[in-house]
């Protein structure tokens, strides 16, 4: 005998079809095998897969952080201060973050609304200071080419930047509906899924910071 | 009642181009992933034709060198990225829905996105032909050969942007499938009730997730060499082309389970249903399954003996590589077991999965040898390894492969391949493939080289190199067979049963072809082999369609084209950098274009309702 439809079946479909207007992949509504939502299991997936990804690039960076036979080396033109400014505030960023979901959670729009844009503050001063890093070392001689190590750090902080820059754009999609409206706390996924994405570069670079700035300056 | 489904269910219309291009349902893109992947396959079948026909007698002139080096490069690149690959997402698409019962994907979107980058990134691949360009450095690339100094044309380009974009649809597909996996199952449906398949599935995912970002970072750094002049792996720069070996075979090892993991899963869903047996040991099985895997990432530097790691390294690497033997041995003992005592039959199917074994054990004992470091050093790079690995990746994940289309055809198409061809087909294709490669064990004992463009008279290559051509030719013959069995059944087009063989899992309960909505009733699940349990529960050999009476409509997402706009996007995107450009400008108006094209698909799409082009309902 096949087995009959339960009660449980009939509901599940029902509240699928209710579940039309709202933007998502197929499914929201349906249960799920774990007490957890698709995309955040995607999310979760794709942070393990970016972690590889990094992990290789430092890997790179390592390797190469003394290869400096010409050009200037990271003891000539790193400078600690402002990277440690920088990564304070992408740390506050994650904080701040976490507050903007909250309020997401507790419908307090205003509340959303001004964590949200101090998350993006956040990304945006990182940002600047990444281009004002970068066109600095430039002008103290160290082009992308010039030397490995040159290369490798570029490459290394030039992906987390890029990975920044994704983060804040999403971001700012996120406050572009929250000030639409749209952005209920039936919806608060929808900032969650930025703000795990967004803690996760935010993770790399605590990670980058002492093993990129820190520790090169030692040898 | 059904009808009443299917009045509130928009089914896109049949047929037309644009249903197949904006299609979200796993099942035609499954479809379109095999049609596609059987194509490239071909081509890459041409590809070693053209080898075997060369080397078939000494000294011969058929092609040129360089071409020579195309060919083997595009061969390898083929049947690994194009080829066995795709052929498996073919199978994950139609059928882990199915078997887990779900109504689809967790991302059906992110699903067509996947296979069209695929797609459009194969044919970015081979276009390389057309231009005279094909890639030329092997499949391994390795540094520096591919560097802009030693390959200075776009050949190489054309491999590293055909990678990188060929590595996106795997990492879309790799979470998509991760998640439907973890999240999807029916009711029921414990991790440890779920079909084999479907855990080989999960762990191949896994490793996708897991590879594939060290691959995307090698191409990037080597792409940066050729671009901008980079060392990554010039020695003249400072450079360490042992680098790219290590990231290439990071990847390239997790790789070869890749392609052999999702085989293993058919055929422990092809066994059982044959054997009348449910799968011997199989927690057994899923625990191997995971060691493999995990065990996968610990001994890429096996690829690596001849480059003279030490000895330390070589013993470490030794050692880890023969461990492995132990849960593959396993799997292999369980097959056994399923097969014994068990009351065989010989279908199609069968045969291949039967096939599988014995050449998957040939194949599995010459990489036991190859584990010993110092037989390594003799065989590396010889023909005994183009044997070796042949045997697993064509007597492991093609017959297996080809057991699983004889299989789930009647499932996917409803109309069942001609058993006595299938038989035609699977003699036809075992002797074909043994004349090939097993000779080509002794050419490489005897020395003759890998990736070799011809060799003289004399050094005792002929005879073997002529019976491998020969078979060759064989093999060519048995899948012309294979085509023609397809052909012959879509003509005849005779309606097959939801349930030929009398199968244990949940995609035999539903019609062939399946219904859009695959299952009109969710289904709930209380042991292994669920519909063997109903079926004995009941009294019958196949179970009745079930029919949905709440009146209540199934819900589906609708048609989009966007995730066919992004892959164009993201094509053009990669297509921008092959164009010559400057240091000061490294990224062309190709470049800009691709990427809003991409960004304008990624917008539409995440704000375009799931169902805005399907009939209200
Ligand atoms: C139609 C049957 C096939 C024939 C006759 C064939 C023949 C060959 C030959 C002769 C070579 C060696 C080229 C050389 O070293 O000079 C080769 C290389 C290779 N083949 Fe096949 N092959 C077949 C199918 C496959 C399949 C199904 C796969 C994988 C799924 C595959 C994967 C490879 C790879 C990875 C290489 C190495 C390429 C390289 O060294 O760069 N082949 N094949
Ligand atoms: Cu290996």
């Amino acid at each position: 005998m096949p087995t009959p439809p339960s009660t449980e079946d009939v509901s599940t479909m029902s509240s699928a079809t209710l579940a039309h207007d709202e933007t998502h992949d197929a499914h929201e509504g349906h249960h799920t095998s774990f007490p957890i939502d698709n995309r955040k299991l995607a999310i979760w997936s794709f942070i393990g897969s970016e972690c590889l990804f990094f992990a290789t690039l430092i890997s790179t960076f390592l390797i190469y952080k003394d290869s400096h036979p010409k050009g200037p080396g990271p003891k000539d033109i790193f400078e600690v201060p402002l990277v440690t400014g920088g990564t304070a505030v992408l740390l506050f960023s994650s904080f701040f973050v976490v507050m903007a979901l909250n309020g997401a959670q507790e419908g307090n729009r205003k509340k959303m609304l001004g964590w949200l844009a101090a998350t993006i503050g956040c990304g945006l001063f990182f940002m600047g200071m990444q281009v004002y890093e970068f066109s600095h070392f430039y002008h103290e001689g160290l082009g992308y080419t010039t030397n490995l190590f040159g290369t490798s750090f570029y490459t290394l902080t030039g992906f987390h930047g890029t990975h920044v820059a994704i983060g804040t754009l999403w971001l700012i999609t996120v406050f572009k509906d929250a000030v639409k409206g749209n952005l209920p706390p039936a919806k608060a996924l929808n900032l969650e899924l930025a703000a795990l994405y967004w803690h996760f570069v935010d993770v790399v670079w605590i990670i980058i910071f002492p093993v990129v700035y820190l520790m090169s300056l030692r040898s | 009642m059904a009808t009443s489904v299917l009045e509130q269910t928009h089914v896109a219309k049949r047929g037309t181009l644009a249903s197949w291009l904006t299609t979200v349902d796993h099942k035609k893109i499954g479809i379109l992933y095999g049609a596609s992947a059987f194509l490239f396959f071909l081509i890459g079948g041409i590809e070693a034709l053209i080898i075997r026909t060369q080397l078939a007698r000494p000294d011969a002139t058929l092609v040129s060198p360089e071409f020579y080096n195309q060919l083997f490069t595009m061969h390898g690149t083929t049947m690994i990225f194009l080829g066995v690959m795709p052929l498996s997402a073919m199978f994950f698409n139609f059928f882990i829905p199915l078997l887990i019962g779900a109504r689809d994907v967790a991302f059906p979107r992110l699903n067509a996105m996947s296979l069209w980058v695929f797609i459009l990134g194969g044919l970015f691949m081979n276009f390389s032909f057309l231009m005279n360009a094909a890639p030329n450095g092997g499949w391994f690339g390795y540094a520096p050969l591919s560097s802009r100094q030693y390959s200075p044309g776009l050949n190489m380009d054309f491999w590293v942007i055909g990678l990188q974009i060929l590595g996106i649809a795997s990492l879309a597909a790799g979470v998509n499938f991760f998640t439907t996996i973890l999240n999807m199952r029916a009711r029921g449906m414990t991790l440890m009730r779920m079909p084999m398949f479907v855990w080989t599935t999960l762990i191949t995912q896994i490793l996708v997730l897991l590879s594939f970002p060290v691959i995307t970072v090698a191409l990037i750094l080597l792409m940066v060499d050729r671009t901008f002049g980079a060392s990554f792996f010039s020695v003249g720069g400072g450079g360490d082309p042992m680098l790219w070996q290590h990231l290439f075979w990071v990847f390239g090892h997790p790789e070869v389970y890749i392609l052999i993991l999702p085989a293993f899963g058919i055929i422990s869903e092809i066994l059982p249903v044959f054997s009348r047996k449910p799968l011997f040991g199989y927690s057994a099985m899923v625990f191997s399954s995971a060691f493999i895997a995990f065990l996968g990432f610990g001994v890429w530097s096996h690829h690596m003996f001849s480059t003279g790691m030490g000895p330390l390294a070589d013993t470490f690497f030794s050692l880890a590589t023969m461990l492995i033997a132990i849960p593959t041995g396993v799997k292999i003992f369980n097959w056994i077991g399923t097969l014994w005592g068990g009351s065989l039959q010989f279908k199609t199917p069968m045969l291949f999965a039967l096939g599988f074994i014995a050449m998957f054990i040939t194949g599995g004992l010459s990489g036991v040898m190859h584990s010993v470091a110092p037989a390594d050093l003799q065989q590396t790079d010889t023909y005994f390894v183009v044997a070796h690995f042949h045997y697993v990746l064509f007597g492991g994940s093609i017959f297996a492969l080809t057991a699983g289309a004889y299989y789930w055809w009647p499932k996917m198409f409803g109309t069942m391949l001609n058993e006595t061809i299938g038989k035609w087909h699977f003699w036809l294709m075992l002797a074909g493939f043994n004349l090939t490669f097993f000779p080509m064990h002794f050419a490489g004992l005897l020395g003759m080289p890998r990736r070799i463009y011809t060799y003289p008279a004399g050094l005792g290559f002929e005879l073997f190199n002529m019976m491998a051509t020969v078979g060759a030719f064989l093999l060519a013959f048995s899948i012309l067979v294979f085509m023609y069995n397809m052909w012959v059944t879509v003509r005849r087009n005779v309606p097959a049963p939801a349930d030929p063989w009398g199968g244990a899992t949940l995609e035999w309960t539903i019609p062939s072809p399946p219904q859009e909505w695959n299952f009109t009733v969710e289904p709930v699940v209380a042991e292994r082999d669920p519909v063997w349990a109903m079926k004995r529960a009941a009294g019958v050999r196949t179970l009745p369609e079930p029919t949905l009476d709440s009146g209540k409509g199934i819900h589906l997402p609708g048609p989009s084209w966007w995730p066919l706009v992004v892959a164009v996007g993201i094509l053009v995107f990669f297509i921008g950098f092959m164009v010559k450009h400057s240091y000061a400008f490294p990224f062309g108006p190709i470049t800009i274009v691709g990427f809003l094209l991409t960004a304008v698909g990624i917008f539409k799409w995440a704000y375009e309702a799931p169902d805005a082009n399907a009939p209200k309902h």
